[in-house]
């Protein structure tokens, strides 16, 4: 019993002693190699980390669920940029015109409304043809791609509100809006998971599909179910990142889609699904906005980060394999 | 009391597949507080009538009944809440979730906002986990449990229900005989409880351990059912094998060659240990064993697709290791494995290039495949095993089964092997095909190959075999010449049963 819950905290925790060592590794390089004088653990500087894992941060959350069901979401980054074109085209509507600063609310409401909307279409195209996720998803990626092109050509849709780019900067106790959005975020879907009848049957159906279904669970109403909350959350993540800067571009959120899979990856949520965990997942967010920061603050460019966080990707699905793996039983290729 | 009501009654049930008619008017019936016994050979329909009985299949004719009330079983969830309760032979657990969750897969109590209540959820599994007398906690993870505590959670999920009938499908075939004592006791543990129990097993000891009755099922249809105190081994053995033996046919030569394959005490892991066996040239050896026994694994040894774990392989005298498929290749031990469209065939191809798939390197022109050499090699086998294709550009999807058992085979044969392993040659291939298979494999043998057939079939296996080799639980349990062979002998063998008393 100890044995076993030593080494599923260690399984678990290897994400944290990653984050830990990144830490170290960053701050003790920074000291010969930054460009800059600060420190790398500033506060200022961690904070600021937090602010920018939050948009990944709180769409990596949905797909975690996602691929504790065995699917997979590639439409994400898609619905991320659609969902800001709505919104922040919404604001000057003529028919929402006489609304004032009313329009903020009614604007997040639409983005909102069309992320359930787009990861609606998603679920139930999955439920009712039963092709996989993936092709499902790597469709409508493209699809969604597509309406955002579709509506304002290769121009930036922008508009400027004030009084909602001060919504989305105001802090509490210093903390960022993001922040706090992400931490909502965070502690909702980890009770989720944890404590609701909805989340273990996501476990169950990732786990053993059949069995999920002899028991009578109705699986594919519950994967529709989670892609809608994953299209939430990435119109929630679009909500907090563009309502303060206004202007979003139609190629926004290109590949958002595989760094969030692959800092689910990180965090131990298993591909073929039935095991996952909300908190690792934030870890594994943390890890690789960590190495882009730091690989940045000692002077690496955007390619080398690129190379690095592959590499140590593909090192780490190895190790787990090596750690897992069923041994002879399993017929060698 | 109403204890003369059967608690589960199944009359006439017909089911028919196309072109096969897989239970013929199928009548059982299983009372309160008894332990029923269903047997039947591979293939009789004892699953079939499961999965009818748990609403898998809907049966064509015929009427299940619940304590006399006729009932439909539309889904495997109505059968659990009509009472009827399968504790199946593969898992059907989620092994990332803790064993509370699992027995209550599918109704995890709740309370508001959809929140599940632990406490309840917990309490609730740890009655019926004391009432199973088993040693874990409702929190332990299912992956971390032993396979006959698997078969417990199962059977706690059972307990979750009223359930009037529990029907355990070859419960002991991956335990211990340890384990199996502990299973034994929960089962007359329910039987005192007045559940009626279904249990379906190859192994007589068990059968005749615990059942109260034994029914018989051969070919789809139902044999009789026997009083288990009044009958014996070779009475319920009769029952299901009930034709009459023909092993005369094919006989004709009788001189096979020197040793082409040895195998010394093989073992690998727990899926068999200890195997020897040898096979001569011109010599065609049948291993017969139920699902599971071991056989397919020792052929995937010969190929390389497993490595054993002890022993040695001889290969005309010679130890070789065999590392991969394509060492086995270059060794001359060829598989015609069991699964012909997922693991012999590239459907989407065409005759002559699944023909020659092994040996195309061999075939280059050049840096390019030589059509003509392949077309050639096709040509010849194509008329040697009399394949029946238009021509070799056709699919291979196309054919039929028995000629796509034609390609694989002629496939191997076209590069001339030490040995032929054929799995299941005929299964899925229809019956006129069947005997062409046969008797290619014995002119095969005549021609001097050394050829091992692995079948489930019994009539297959005496028909094509020189010597049959029975296996039971990765063990062998006898070599049997074509001489001595008998099928209740043959049954024994492969139900566990040691052939101590085979005086005679």
């Amino acid at each position: 019993m100890n044995k076993q819950f030593f080494s599923k905290y260690a399984k678990e925790g290897a994400i944290w002693g990653f984050i830990v060592l990144e830490l170290i590794v960053f701050s003790v390089a920074g000291e010969f190699l930054s460009l800059t004088d600060s420190n790398f653990l500033d506060p200022d500087n961690m904070l600021l980390l937090l602010t920018q894992s939050a948009p990944l941060g709180i769409i990596a959350l949905g797909m975690t669920i996602i691929m504790i069901n065995g699917n997979i979401d590639l439409s994400v980054g898609a619905i991320f940029a659609l969902c800001a074109v709505v919104m922040l085209d919404a604001m000057s509507w003529p028919m929402f015109e006489s609304l004032g600063d009313w329009v903020i609310p009614f604007a997040w409401g639409l983005a909102l409304l069309t992320g359930m909307g787009l990861g609606l279409i998603n679920g139930l195209i999955v439920w009712k043809t039963g092709v996989d996720a993936f092709i499902v998803t790597l469709g409508s990626m493209l699809g969604f791609r597509g309406l955002v092109f579709m509506y304002n050509g290769e121009q930036p849709t922008f508009h400027l509100n004030w009084t909602m780019v001060d919504l989305a900067e105001t802090t509490l106790f210093g903390i960022s809006m993001p922040i706090l959005v992400f931490g909502a975020c965070i502690a909702v879907v980890w009770w989720l998971m944890n404590h609701t009848v909805h989340g273990r049957n996501a476990y169950a159906v990732g786990d053993n599909r059949e069995a999920a279904v002899n028991a009578g669970i109705r699986v594919g109403p519950h994967m529709v179910w989670n892609f809608v909350l994953i299209g939430f959350l990435a119109a929630l993540s679009s909500i907090t990142f563009y309502s303060a800067s206004g202007s979003v571009n139609p190629n926004d959120g290109m590949l958002y889609e595989l760094w969030i899979i692959t800092a689910v990856v990180l965090g131990g949520t298993k591909l073929a699904g039935g095991k996952g965990s909300i908190i690792a997942t934030v870890g594994g967010i943390l890890a690789i906005q960590l190495m882009r920061k730091g690989l940045g603050f000692i002077g690496a460019d955007t390619a080398m980060v690129n190379l690095v966080i592959g590499s140590i990707l593909i090192a780490v699905l190895y190790l787990d394999r090596q750690l897992n793996r069923k041994g002879e039983e399993e017929l060698k290729l | 009391m109403s204890e003369r009501i059967p608690a589960l009654r199944l009359e006439g049930i017909v089911k028919t597949f196309p072109g096969v008619r897989a239970l013929d008017g199928v009548s059982f019936d299983v009372m309160p507080g008894e332990v029923h016994a269903l047997m039947g050979e591979n293939g009789a329909g004892k699953s079939t009538l499961m999965k009818v009985l748990g609403g898998i299949h809907q049966p064509n004719e015929g009427q299940i009944f619940i304590e006399e009330q006729a009932v439909t079983m539309g889904s495997p969830l109505e059968a659990k809440a009509k009472g009827v309760v399968f504790i199946h032979q593969e898992l059907s657990l989620a092994d990332e979730l803790p064993v509370s969750e699992n027995v209550y897969l599918g109704e995890l109590p709740r309370r508001s906002f959809g929140r599940v209540d632990r406490r309840q959820l917990n309490e609730q599994t740890a009655r019926i986990l004391q009432r199973l007398k088993v040693g874990f906690a409702p929190q332990a993870r299912v992956g971390d449990l032993s396979i006959a505590n698997k078969q417990m959670v199962e059977i706690a999920r059972a307990l979750t229900v009223d359930a009037k009938a529990v029907i355990f499908d070859e419960p002991t075939a991956s335990l211990t005989d340890a384990e199996k004592v502990v299973l034994f006791e929960v089962i007359e543990d329910l039987k005192s409880q007045g559940v009626g129990i279904v249990y379906i097993s190859h192994r007589m000891e068990e059968i005749f351990r615990i059942s109260d009755r034994i029914s018989v099922l051969r070919d789809g249809s139902y044999r009789g059912t026997l009083e288990t105190a009044a009958t014996n081994e070779d009475e319920v053995t009769q029952l299901m094998i009930g034709r009459s033996l023909d092993l005369s046919t094919n006989r004709e030569h009788k001189e096979a060659g020197e040793v082409a394959i040895e195998v010394r005490g093989l073992s690998c892991g727990n899926l068999y240990h200890d195997v020897s066996f040898e096979v001569r040239r011109g010599e065609v050896v049948g291993f017969y064993g139920l699902v599971g026994a071991g056989r397919t694994e020792i052929a995937e040894t010969l190929f390389g697709l497993r490595h054993p774990t002890a022993g040695q392989v001889l290969l005309d005298g010679n130890e070789i290791h065999i590392g991969s498929p394509i060492e086995a290749i270059a060794n001359g031990i060829s598989l015609v494995p069991e699964d012909r469209k997922g693991q012999g065939l590239v459907l989407g191809m065409n005759c002559r290039d699944n023909m020659t798939l092994p040996q195309v390197d061999d075939l280059k022109a050049g840096p390019f495949v030589s059509d003509g050499a392949e077309i050639a090699i096709f040509d010849q086998y194509r008329d040697k095993l009399e394949i029946k294709t238009p021509g070799w550009r056709q699919l291979v999807g196309n054919l039929s089964g028995g000629n796509q058992q034609k390609i694989v085979i002629g496939k191997w044969l076209s590069m001339h092997p030490n040995v032929l392993i054929v799995d299941e040659p005929t299964r899925g291939i229809d019956v006129g095909s069947k005997s062409e298979i046969h008797k290619l494999i014995r002119e095969l043998a005549g021609q001097g190959y050394a050829v091992i057939v692995i079948s489930s079939e019994m009539p297959e296996v005496l028909h094509v075999s020189d010597r049959v080799v029975a296996m039971f639980h990765g063990e062998i349990m006898r070599t049997f010449t074509a001489e001595e062979i008998t099928e209740d002998k043959l049954v024994q063998a492969i139900s566990g049963i040691r052939a101590d008393d085979d005086a005679a």
